[in-house]
């Protein structure tokens, strides 16, 4: 413990320590246990989510990435969730930058609208949309949802990229413009490199919460639009086997990526950010 | 002074230029801002206020019984109404069930009469035999031969209040309030709204409190550990933090289950012999949710955590103080604004929790998202869905104007 360094520590001290960092552990632990519990079952060869594991197969990811339900599901998620991130990242970047560019009246408020996809309770966004949507014939169609996740996901872009803005100095901008270069330009050469992390962890961000939306996909989509966590929602409820274990791993598995690239992101972020 | 008077022409010049550029940046941060502005008002905020709408705005009756509406504005809403109104309401049926619509009038009335739909179908049965003339004994005399609750004022108050254009019986219905003839409002003996309110508070505090318990430790030990030991746990922390909801959920089932892990361990050790329900219960519920939800406890945290000098508790620590008293004296209050921060994210996506609680939960711990979906899909009664979607989006609203007091400016949502 770093908090203490430098003071030696009496024996009821070292006994809080090690305490301490055990409660943490177990913590950590709890965190983590249930996503190892669950991926070995994916593994099974028997039709029920439990253990123990009476024989392994690979029968359960054949069916996953086989099967014309589940691969129809992997095919629209990754679909949606990439058009949404698309939508959300160029919507998103453009406002982070008017934000951060300068202040005008009723910023505050814009701000407030901007980020309330945040903290709006989901299944109140879905039936507003449900509504909605019926009425200008979206519901059931791909647009509807993407414009749904991309409206999920744009709060994620404005905050990733208004961080990576809050160092920059638009006297950058300025002298771009003095030496001849079109805005459209000095974005390009002169912004979007110091940005660019923030854009792209906004845009992953974007990705992971339509990869995981699952209550307006519930409420808007038609049995060929569903998504995976939509058929995980369907399993669970209807006959859970190790199918849902099989999809977890997958699920898993794009989570690792996502964090590994969000963490390498940010290290070069602030790497780029270290001389000034 | 003199000074500025003499290049006050100059001075002008540049405030003009100046303040043209002003309004120059001023404008491009608008025009900027303006895409995902209008985009989300039309995506977003739009759905969801005209959802809201439908929580006092009520025109379904008068759309289907115009004549009966008209009249209903016309009554003084003393003793009973005219017979002009017992004309207008048996046309108004009779037509309505010619027109197949007379089943949404009777739904809408079944809501605040007992027995409202049969009231009306009844009726409408009656109308239907007549061929398109009015009954012989004239409509009045029909309609108290028919069912004598015709001849009840309350029931005519309630057709009235229904009538529109707005309404506050959803609203009130919500909060377990009925509205009785004399516009008095009187406790609902037989509402659930306000326990399934408290069971959404409750749930989502014990959740909060499980979350701040476990969590401030693990940030703790997170923010004041080696590197390597950090980054360890904070892989810990973030992994679940990126996996789908749904994996996590499924997990959990796969943990709690009569035939789960937990069971099975507790069964092998010899603490029970047969396996204890731990999920369609509350049980199950919080431990999912405080699983989900522990990311957005430790994050906050650990960053305030992170920021602390840890000369602050050496120095008290040196002036004397015992280390549990410098800890609760000096570190903990300066965590404070972390605690804020997690303890107020937490609860605010607590209270609007729907898929854990609808996976791992049994009938008794449903939310406020499940009966607003509820009332939605099932039983298609849209102005309940609607008020029960204003309380819950009033109560989050009120806890985020408070946490972006706490956090104010600093980026703690993404941690």
């Amino acid at each position: 413990m770093s908090a203490r360094a430098g003071m030696p520590l009496t024996p009821v001290e070292r006994v809080g320590a090690v305490a301490l960092g055990a409660f943490a552990v177990l913590v950590a632990l709890f965190l983590i246990a249930p996503l190892l519990a669950i991926l070995p079952l994916s593994l099974s060869n028997g039709e029920f989510l439990v253990y123990p594991i009476r024989g392994l197969s690979l029968r359960w990811f054949d069916t996953f990435f086989h099967s014309e339900r589940w691969a129809t599901a992997i095919r629209n998620s990754f679909f949606i969730g990439s058009l949404a991130a698309v939508l959300a990242t160029a919507l998103g970047t453009l406002a982070a930058v008017g934000l951060a560019r300068a202040t005008f009246r009723g910023r505050r408020f814009v701000t407030a609208v901007l980020l309330s996809p945040l903290i709006v309770p989901i299944v109140i966004y879905a039936v507003g949309l449900y509504f909605f949507f019926a009425r200008v014939g979206l519901t059931q169609t791909y647009t509807g949802i993407i414009l749904a996740h991309a409206a999920l996901g744009s709060p994620f872009v404005v905050v990733t990229v208004g961080a990576s803005l809050a160092n920059f100095d638009f006297n950058l901008m300025r002298a771009a413009a003095g030496l001849g270069a079109s805005p459209l330009h000095a974005f390009r050469r002169v912004m979007l490199p110091i940005v660019l992390p923030g854009v792209v962890t906004g845009a992953l961000f974007a990705f992971a919460a339509s990869f995981d939306e699952v209550v307006t996909v519930i409420f808007l989509a038609a049995p060929q639009q569903r998504t995976i966590p939509r058929e995980m929602f369907s399993g669970i409820r209807e006959n859970i086997s190790p199918i849902i274990a099989a999809a977890s791993a997958a699920m898993i598995a794009t989570a690792i990526v996502l964090v590994i690239a969000v963490h390498w992101l940010r290290r070069r972020s602030l790497r780029g950010r270290l001389p000034t | 002074m003199a000074l500025q008077g003499m290049d006050g022409a100059a001075a002008r010049a540049l405030r003009r230029d100046h303040s043209r550029a002003e309004r120059r940046r001023r404008l491009q941060a608008i025009g900027l801002v303006a895409p995902l502005f209008l985009f989300l008002l039309f995506t977003f905020v739009g759905p969801i206020a005209d959802m809201l709408r439908r929580s006092v705005v009520d025109t379904d009756l008068a759309a289907i019984w115009p004549r009966t509406a008209a009249a209903m504005h016309a009554w003084d809403g003393a003793g009973l109404p005219p017979d002009s109104a017992f004309n207008a309401l048996g046309e108004d049926i009779r037509d309505s069930a010619d027109a197949g619509r007379v089943a949404v009038a009777a739904q809408r009335l079944n809501y605040p009469i007992l027995g409202g739909r049969s009231l009306v179908m009844g009726m409408a049965r009656l109308a239907g035999a007549l061929d398109g003339k009015p009954p012989p004994q004239g409509w009045k005399a029909a309609f108290l031969d028919a069912d004598p609750s015709w001849g009840n004022r309350d029931t005519w108050v309630a057709i009235r209040r229904a009538s529109g254009p707005v309404t506050d019986y959803f609203l009130l219905n919500a909060l377990d309030l009925r509205k009785d003839a004399a516009g008095h409002l009187h406790h609902a003996p037989d509402g659930i709204f306000l326990s399934i309110l408290w069971r959404t508070f409750s749930v989502s505090g014990l959740v909060t409190l499980f979350a701040l318990l476990l969590g401030y430790p693990l940030a703790y030990v997170m923010s004041h550990s080696s590197r390597r030991v950090a980054g360890i746990l904070t892989l810990f922390v973030l992994l679940p933090f990126w996996t789908s909801l749904l994996v996590r959920t499924a997990a959990w089932i796969v943990l709690l289950q009569d035939q789960g892990i937990v069971n099975k361990a507790l069964i092998a050790i010899g603490l029970i012999d047969h396996p204890v329900r731990l999920m369609f219960n509350r049980v199950g519920v919080v431990v999912a949710m405080v699983h989900v939800l522990l990311p957005f406890m430790v994050l906050p945290l650990a960053a305030v955590m992170r920021g602390i000098r840890p000369e602050t508790v050496r120095a008290a620590r040196s002036l004397g103080a015992p280390p549990w008293t410098a800890f609760r004296r000096i570190y903990v209050p300066q965590t404070m604004p972390g605690v804020g921060a997690g303890v107020l994210l937490v609860f605010i996506s607590a209270i609007g929790y729907y898929i854990t609680p609808a996976l791992v939960g049994g009938a008794d711990d449903q939310m406020l998202s499940y009966f607003i979906a509820f009332y939605t899909n099932e039983t298609v009664n849209w102005g309940l869905a609607s008020a029960l979607a204003v309380v819950l989006l009033g109560a989050t609203a009120v806890l985020s104007m408070v946490y972006a007091r706490v956090v104010s400016g600093r980026g703690a949502l993404v941690g």
